[in-house]
């Protein structure tokens, strides 16, 4: 599999970046940490942007910066695709110039996605003809990052495209980059420092802290594994992979299967047989001991303890097996002591149907 | 309108267009470097760059007069060159220009740099565009307005100038007596008629480089 080899040191006067990493070659990785701890920084490195020394970079089996070698490719000699968390559309091209700006540059040889292509995928077709200062926020990053893939990169880089804009926006967004990991076969490398997008999209999450790596593992075992600061605070949430196999017209809810059973949601569009990516949230997971009936509650979940960790004030954050997929339910220290928690208890976890993202 | 006036004019446009050409060329890259530099270099530059905004004309043509003069450093490299010596010639004239006018095209073309930043060209790099690409797409079109300004300010200031034409070029017809140095001599001679025609000529000159440039100048129209 191609991966992405970056060990990439950065030295400023007071502060400076040390990683060595081999990411991925396909889906989305996240880097992800605090304001501060080089997440930013890693990204333009790789991009050149930012001048590492002692460095090496090499992207899809090709080198890109190997300074043991004496090799450094200046920015506009790799195929990345860069988004800006500010989109920086160039205010003097109208929309379709700025899309075929990159693309003009880029030897006919070298291009795999064509610019209808990476028009269809973020869905901008109606705003070619506008000037890019009459945009919106949300249609300005939409363009921003057509305006990368139609360069053909072998990596998309995004450098927090979602942090300027608000919630309503965000959403208006996310669906488009998950659509890109799902049609296109370049691997994306994704800063946030924001949990809920990293635990809505990452495949992969690289945890980044004063400049060094803390870890860095699927996010499906990052996001819940109680050692890790991932798994705590208000955003933890377990990530559930599996697919829609019910509908119900009436009830306007479809129904997912995975390793632990079966999640009712509200949701009309997603297509039968269609794979799905759940998110719940440690908070809105209550625990039972015995199977409740008359509640309101849709799912009740079978499950074992796993493991157990303190949490906020007064809070702990319990880690749980549902069938060999692993959830996180957050409960006052209190509820646990009067249900005993403790590793290898089995009992039941509810989630509202309404909860699940 | 006498003959001399219409030369006058034809000399002045010639010089103006000249310098503003030169300007333009020779300002881009210091007001590049002045717009990116971290050097302690900046602040000296700056200081030099903008000292004909409030240098006494006179003052630096005297200084140009000595420096390209029989016995000033330049002077002497032009003789031995075999150009001849520079003052109370054209090329002088143009010369001393350049300096004069100076600031009037670096500070609008430096803050246009310095408005737009790093960030787009950091875009144009990511987008495949080599730093000349760049340069010639990106940068140089995002500074239009600042271009704009510039042309104009330098053409408009080397019109104006006289204390630097009288100390280096002298009043020579055809070759460095221009229009501000003609209306002086016209007042000198006591031809108020032709004056009039000649700064009322100027003054509306003036005024409508002034309009055209506020008028085309899209910058605080936007948004």
């Amino acid at each position: 599999m191609n991966t992405i080899r970056a060990c990439v040191n950065v030295a400023f006067p007071d502060y400076s970046l040390a990683v060595n990493l081999e990411l991925p070659g396909q889906g989305i990785t996240a880097l992800f940490g605090p304001s501060g701890a080089g997440k930013t920084t890693l990204l333009r490195a790789i991009a050149g942007l930012e001048r590492a020394h002692d460095s090496c970079i090499r992207v899809d089996g090709q080198v890109w910066q190997d300074d043991a070698q004496a090799i450094f490719l200046p920015t506009h000699r790799r195929a990345i695709g860069f988004v800006f968390q500010d989109v920086l559309l160039f205010e003097h091209l109208d929309v379709r110039r700025n899309l075929e700006f990159g693309m003009k540059r880029v030897p006919l040889s070298q291009r795999t996605i064509s610019l209808d292509h990476a028009v269809d995928l973020l869905g901008i077709k109606h705003l070619m003809q506008r000037q890019s200062s009459t945009l919106s926020g949300g249609e300005r990053q939409r363009v921003g990052i057509a305006r990368a893939l139609a360069t053909s990169p072998r990596v998309l880089l995004l450098d927090e495209p979602l942090a300027a804009l608000d919630m309503q926006r965000k959403h208006e967004i996310m669906p488009y980059l998950e659509r890109l990991s799902e049609h296109l076969k370049i691997p994306m490398l994704y800063v946030s420092h924001a949990l809920d997008e990293v635990a809505q999209m990452a495949d992969h999450i690289v945890l980044l802290e004063g400049g060094r790596v803390r870890v860095s593992d699927t996010a499906s075992s990052l996001l819940t594994r109680l050692d890790m600061p991932l798994a705590h605070g208000d955003a933890a949430a377990a990530v559930i992979s599996g697919h829609v196999v019910e509908h119900d017209p009436e009830f306007q809810l479809a129904c997912v299967e995975f390793s632990g059973g079966r999640i009712f949601l509200p949701n009309d569009t997603i297509k039968l047989g269609q794979p799905v990516r759940l998110r719940i949230q440690a908070r809105d997971v209550s625990l039972t001991l015995e199977r409740q009936s008359g509640t309101s509650i849709l799912n009740i979940l079978r499950a074992t303890v796993v493991d157990l960790s303190d949490d906020a004030l007064g809070q702990v954050m319990v880690g749980l097996d549902a069938g060999g997929t692993r959830l996180l339910c957050r409960i006052t220290r209190k509820s646990a002591s009067a249900l005993g928690l403790e590793p290898g208890k089995s009992l039941f976890a509810q989630v509202k149907g309404v909860a699940v993202l | 309108m006498a003959e001399s006036s219409f030369s006058a004019i034809w000399l002045t446009l010639k010089l103006a267009a000249l310098t503003t050409a030169i300007l333009l060329v020779l300002g881009t890259p210091i007001a590049w470097w002045l717009s990116q530099t971290r050097s302690r270099w900046k602040g000296p530059a700056s200081a030099i760059v903008a000292l004909p905004l409030v240098l006494p004309p006179t003052i630096l043509g005297f200084y140009l007069l000595v420096t390209m003069g029989p016995n000033g450093p330049i002077g002497k490299l032009t003789e031995a060159l075999g150009i001849g010596l520079l003052p109370f010639s054209f090329s002088g004239l143009v010369i001393a220009s350049v300096f004069y006018s100076l600031p009037f095209v670096v500070q609008p073309i430096q803050n246009a740099f310095e408005a737009i930043g790093k960030s787009p060209l950091e875009a144009a790099a990511t987008l495949r565009a080599s730093p000349i690409d760049t340069f010639f797409n990106v940068l140089l079109p995002l500074a239009k307005p600042g271009y704009l300004t510039a042309t104009v300010m330098g053409f408009a200031h080397t019109v104006g100038e006289f204390g630097v034409v009288l100390m280096i070029g002298g009043n020579i017809p055809d070759n460095t007596r221009v229009l501000s140095v003609q209306i002086y001599d016209q007042v000198e001679a006591l031809e108020y008629t032709h004056t009039h025609w000649l700064s009322a000529g100027m003054l509306t000159f003036s005024f409508a480089v002034l309009l055209a440039l506020y008028l085309l100048n899209p910058t605080g129209r936007r948004k």
